[in-house]
């Protein structure tokens, strides 16, 4: 562990010192059902006219680590290549039940939560390959969850740059301002991927991580 | 050491046990006390890696261990805000236990809280017994 953290963090050193990569892994992490399939498949409209996943309202949507290559981003007079890669939420307990609940049949939930399993065992494998994380948190709900701050601890220990999205700002009930309290030391935007609204705000910020 | 509170059972951790067991080992042991149905209460906080390999260790368990839905994860510290249920919980069980001086993890069969929550009062009234 130790040892790969050195080796990706004398990478970023290296590239940045020595030119560009010709891809930049930007991974979005956290929770599920925080949005950040929606993000990706705002920013890839946005730049290159198609989704990237689907999207639903029943957690665990995305249960595999999903990624879309060459999408270059430009913000004023700056141009940058990324692979986008979508992760599955994660979180510290899957039961089954929850998936009834929104109608499934017993097998189709338990294949569902099985699915769910592997795909955070898969999230959590793939963090160490990226350049940069962009940290998908619901603003409509606490953001003092321990995985919330596992996840973050975790992007920290291993230097990799984090931006915090606060998503779902079209809902009354989100709140910005409890996000940025939660974690003062990151830079925080809160957008809608849903809507799109400010989007333009979260490409200012990214350039601003990864410059 | 073992502290029961009218049915439920907390298990209190020092770090002294853990502190000498490699990554794999503190998980192991962690997830041992928890496949028993009890909540521990680990006195000191665990490595951020040390963190999402529990998280690993716990997806691989589900499906593979009866009845089990996975954990529920707390830390309470200096740098931790309000984290509803667990902080409750803690604050009031880990003063009692430990004092209120060092961080604590608390790591508990996540069937066992949603019970807890479905109905509150429980324990509510267990912690004031």
């Amino acid at each position: 562990m130790a040892l790969k953290i050195i080796k990706n963090f004398a990478r970023r050193i290296f590239n940045s010192i020595f030119g560009k990569k010709k891809e930049m892994s930007l991974g979005f992490y956290g929770p599920p059902n925080a949005g950040k399939t929606s993000l990706a498949n705002q920013i890839c409209q946005d730049w290159i006219g198609e989704d990237f996943g689907s999207v639903s309202n029943v957690p665990h949507e995305t249960r595999h680590v999903s990624f879309k290559e060459q999408v270059v981003i430009t913000n004023k007079d700056k141009k940058i290549t990324f692979k986008l890669v979508d992760t599955p939420g994660i979180t510290t307990k899957i039961d089954y039940e929850e998936f009834i609940k929104f109608g499934m049949k017993k097998k189709e939930a338990q294949k569902r939560a099985k699915e769910a399993t592997e795909g955070i065992i898969e999230s959590i494998k793939w963090i160490e390959d990226m350049d940069a994380v962009v940290v998908v948190l619901d603003a409509t709900l606490n953001p003092y969850s321990q995985v919330n701050i596992t996840i973050i601890g975790n992007l920290a220990a291993r230097k990799i740059p984090i931006l915090i999205v606060a998503n779902k700002v079209d809902l009354k009930k989100a709140d910005v301002k409890k996000i940025e309290a939660a974690f003062p030391e990151y830079d925080v935007v809160g957008i809608s991927a849903k809507t799109g609204k400010n989007i333009d705000k979260f490409y200012e910020a990214l350039f601003k991580l990864v410059k | 050491m073992v502290k029961k509170i009218k049915g439920l059972t907390l298990e209190f951790m020092p770090y002294s046990e853990i502190r000498d067991l490699d990554s794999g080992g503190r998980i192991k042991k962690i997830l041992d006390v928890v496949l028993r149905g009890k909540i521990i209460v680990l006195q000191g906080r665990l490595r951020p890696d040390e963190e999402t390999r529990l998280i690993e260790d716990t997806m691989a368990m589900i499906g593979h261990v009866k009845n089990f839905r996975g954990i529920e994860l707390a830390v309470i510290g200096s740098s931790n805000g309000d984290s509803k249920f667990f902080q409750k919980l803690g604050q009031g069980v880990a003063k009692m236990l430990v004092g209120d001086t060092a961080s604590m993890t608390i790591i508990g069969p996540a069937s066992i809280v949603k019970e807890i929550k479905r109905n509150p009062k429980k324990i509510e009234l267990m912690l004031k017994g």
